[in-house]
């Protein structure tokens, strides 16, 4: 089984356009409907589907029962208008420009600790998140940047943030690991593998709340949770699988399954490595797509996020990609094979989707040379406006702790602490 | 002082039973008294059906409810009626009144847990929840403390405000990585963007040979968390409000009760009321000693009191209830008054609640000690299967007599 997971598999890079049809599709008849919930209300789920797994040489594309109807207009899923490709090659630009001045920043000790750059996976995040509505939630790791960005956050206040600066979106409290925004639905941020994915599904839960408790019929909000694939041997991944297929919330787990874990290989790891067919042994849909084509993650996260927002439960998506940096910045990243990053740097997204772009005319070389110009002053601008910005005051410290500051509790004088003039300051003593 | 007491006879109506055995069916609780002067406020709380009342006339004015027990509280408005106000209830019975009340006034406020739902909680503090809101809303989870902890969490940032029971206490230390790195702290790294305002409930404490893993006190590992709130309940008439205050506060709270006090029965106000999520209780003022106990501990003392009481010694017990933070405006001026302290808790030895507290006031109110502050807490032991070992890993009664003789010397 290992072998067809192999590196080797996946050494052609298959050009967006094609499409293989030479894989036995996804027979109805032989699916195990072993999923039945705990009570006889919830009905057992047809749609789920597997991949095959042999010939895995040609990027696979999810398969479902909705899809297979819609085989007939095949191509049409991946097409897309000028207006969206160019959205999507603006944000991975953004994605990868503003990666790579993290790492020129972090050289040059404006910022510190441990930074997670994801260059290399930006088709996994722009392919998913650049369709979610505003109030649809992503749940991400450390490698968070790009998923901040994606989500609509400023760069200015990433950057920000990446300085320690108190315009930072987490007021600098947060860090490179710790990316919150309210506005934009992005519920961090986490630096243990697998601690985001509950609270994902407890988002997913408030979604499910408001429509079938508070009826609010139109909540149809999705959460997107985002990991690893050494967090797929987490007790929490399963855990989670579990509740979400119970329940049936509107959540997809997205692995980005980038084959290490530091310098652990994801064979090394796991007794099957193939992590889509745990989705089915839960009861929901299990997904295998290629990662480095953003058309085609989009196609696979259309179907997913449509699946949640109809109400018909989760789906287990992964996303083989691959990172073209070490896991942070601190990492010599000296045990992977340099032909494998060359075979992966090959199938650079960003390549691939402007190849794309100007060989089926959606867009000219000056046009994406232009959202390339234009990026790179996004990101200097966040560079400028985050070194300009203030760094956190001492009165900075003892805020936040609590959302109700009675919290700190009542001091020898009676008053309660927050009271103390000196908290404000930083200096009271709790 | 002591003539006041010797003239009750109600020590005889509540005799203690052998003080190893606890039995919650059969409490002997001790009663409430006030020094002369005060206004009484006298109730006898028991868990069967008896009433047992204390002999004399001023106890017959009461059955009022323990208002001044609440330090910052008034008393209420004096009983007009001769008849009975409030209504008696179980504590378990309590908890759930305060939840059903809140879960009435906020559709935001639902349930998870393990059993909370069909079976009613393991402890029936949810019972008939589930068939009143829906299941969906008295959540049943599958035994995954961790990830509904967690779901818990992203719940409350989410605009929910779910109440997490642990089946045991003991069972969240699955969940001690969401409590600890999310519960805490998501409201500060986020930058003050997201509040978490769940409560995390569950039974705890040294039962009745139970075994060491069902026996745990949480309190002391989590008490170092950033960010939470922590408060032990001990009465019918606390647990309710301070059910009630957790649920309505933004901040995380972390409600611990014991297994062998559900079934303790008082009389509470029909009205709506919170208890202080800071602040501490005032058991029994006294002046020779100050003695600050939370819990199932507060009984023990209790019960030690009646014997010093009888002794001659005149002893002022605080349930300080609120755990982190410490209420150290109560138990400061208990300690400027009586300059001595004895603390009574069930937490082991190393670093448990009492040992903080002890931190806490040498820091603040070493000026005011007569001598240094004396802590009993539990041995430092897995609670053992076997009941008279079990009785040994406790404070008892009497060792608490024993301490304070020695610390009034």
């Amino acid at each position: 089984m290992a072998t067809a997971y192999s590196p080797t598999n996946f050494v052609n890079p298959l050009s967006i356009n094609t499409r293989s049809h030479d894989k036995p599709l996804f027979d109805p008849l032989k699916t195990t409907t072993s999923f039945l919930g705990s009570t006889h209300k919830l009905r057992p789920t047809s749609l789920q589907f597997n991949q095959p797994d042999t010939h895995r040489r040609s990027a696979v594309v999810a398969v479902s029962d909705v899809v297979k109807e819609k085989k007939v207009k095949s191509s049409s899923n991946l097409l897309i208008t000028k207006e969206e490709g160019l959205e999507l090659y603006e944000d991975m630009i953004l994605g990868r420009a503003f990666e790579d001045m993290c790492a020129q920043m972090y050289y040059r000790g404006k910022m510190f600790g441990f930074v997670h750059l994801y260059n290399g996976q930006e088709a996994v995040s722009t392919g998913f998140i650049r369709l979610l509505k505003k109030e649809d939630s992503v749940v991400s790791t450390y490698r968070d940047h790009v998923h901040a960005l994606s989500k609509g956050v400023p760069a200015c206040e990433v950057m920000s943030e990446l300085f320690g600066r108190t315009t930072g979106c987490c007021r600098g409290q947060g860090g490179s690991m710790h990316m919150f925004s309210k506005e934009h639905n992005l519920l961090g941020g986490f630096a243990f593998i697998g601690e985001g994915i509950p609270v994902a599904t407890g988002a997913a839960f408030s979604s499910k709340y408001r429509r079938e408790v508070l009826k609010e019929a139109d909540c149809d909000h999705v959460t997107l949770a985002f990991f690893g694939d050494g967090t797929c041997n987490n007790g929490q991944f399963f855990e989670c699988l579990n509740m979400a297929a119970l329940w049936k919330l509107p959540i997809v787990f997205v692995v980005e399954n980038n084959l290490w874990a530091i310098g652990m290989s994801h064979l090394r790891a796991t007794s099957d490595p193939q992590i889509y067919k745990k989705g089915p042994a839960f009861g929901m849909p299990g997904v295998h797509v290629d990662g480095m084509d953003v058309l085609k993650v989009r196609e696979v996260a259309q179907e997913a996020i449509g699946r949640a927002r109809r109400g018909e439960g989760p789906t287990l998506v992964e996303c083989e990609t691959y990172r073209f940096r070490g896991h942070s910045l601190a990492d010599p990243d000296e045990l992977r094979d340099p032909d494998e990053k060359a075979r992966y740097a090959a199938r650079d997204p960003i390549t691939a989707l402007k190849k794309h772009l100007i060989e089926s005319k959606l867009a000219s070389e000056a046009e994406l040379k232009a959202i390339e110009k234009k990026i790179e002053e996004v990101v200097e601008d966040a560079v400028e406006f985050a070194d300009a910005s203030p760094h956190p005051a001492r009165s900075q410290l003892l805020e936040n702790v609590f959302a109700d500051p009675k919290g700190f509790g009542i001091g020898p004088d009676g008053r309660y602490r927050c009271e103390d003039p000196k908290f404000t300051e930083g200096t009271a003593h709790v | 002082m002591a003539a006041i007491f010797q003239g009750i006879g109600a020590a005889t109506a509540l005799s203690p039973t052998p003080s190893n055995c606890f039995d919650s069916k059969k409490l002997p609780l001790p009663s409430r008294r006030s020094l002369s002067g005060r206004k009484a406020s006298f109730v006898v709380v028991r868990s069967d059906g008896s009433t047992n009342f204390g002999s004399g006339s001023r106890s017959q004015k009461a059955q009022k409810l323990i208002t001044n027990a609440v330090a910052t509280k008034p008393d209420s408005a004096a009983s007009t009626s001769a008849s009975k106000p409030g209504h008696e209830l179980l504590l378990f019975e309590a908890l759930r009144e305060g939840l059903e009340e809140e879960m009435d006034r906020d559709p935001n406020v639902c349930v998870m847990g393990e059993d909370v739902g069909h079976y009613g909680g393991s402890y029936k503090v949810t019972r008939g929840l589930a068939t009143k809101y829906g299941d969906l809303r008295v959540l049943d989870t599958p035994i995954a403390e961790n990830s509904f902890t967690g779901m818990g969490i992203g719940a409350a940032m989410t605009g929910l405000r779910p109440i997490v029971e642990g089946m045991n206490m003991g069972f969240l230390l699955l969940a001690f990585n969401q409590i600890s790195n999310n519960c805490g702290m998501l409201h500060y790294t986020s930058g003050g963007q997201f509040k978490i305002p769940i409560v995390i409930r569950g039974p705890g404490g040294v039962g009745r040979q139970l075994g060491a893993e069902h026996s745990q006190r949480l309190e002391s590992y989590f008490q170092s968390i950033p960010g939470i709130q922590m408060v032990a309940c001990s009465t019918p008439y606390n647990a309710k409000g301070l059910m009630k205050a957790a649920i309505r506060s933004d901040n995380p709270v972390i409600l611990f009760e014991h297994v062998l006090l559900y079934n303790l029965k008082e009389r509470i106000p029909d009205e709506e009321y919170i208890c202080n999520l800071e602040e501490a209780e005032m058991v029994r003022p006294g002046e020779h000693v100050t003695i600050l106990t939370y819990s199932r501990m507060r009984y023990h003392v209790m019960q030690a009191a009646k014997t010093l009481v009888n002794k001659g010694y005149d002893p002022e017990v605080i349930d300080i209830r609120s755990l982190k933070p410490f209420d150290l405006h109560t138990i400061g001026n208990s300690i400027k008054k009586t300059h001595r302290v004895l603390i009574v808790e069930e937490c082991m030895r190393t670093g448990g609640i009492g040992a903080s507290l002890t931190a806490a006031i040498t820091e603040n109110f070493h000026d005011y000690l007569d001598a240094p502050i004396v802590c009993l807490s539990s041995q430092d032991v897995p609670t053992p299967y076997a009941g008279t070992l079990e009785e040994w890993t406790v404070v008892q009664p009497a060792q608490i007599v024993t301490a304070v003789e020695q610390l009034c010397q």
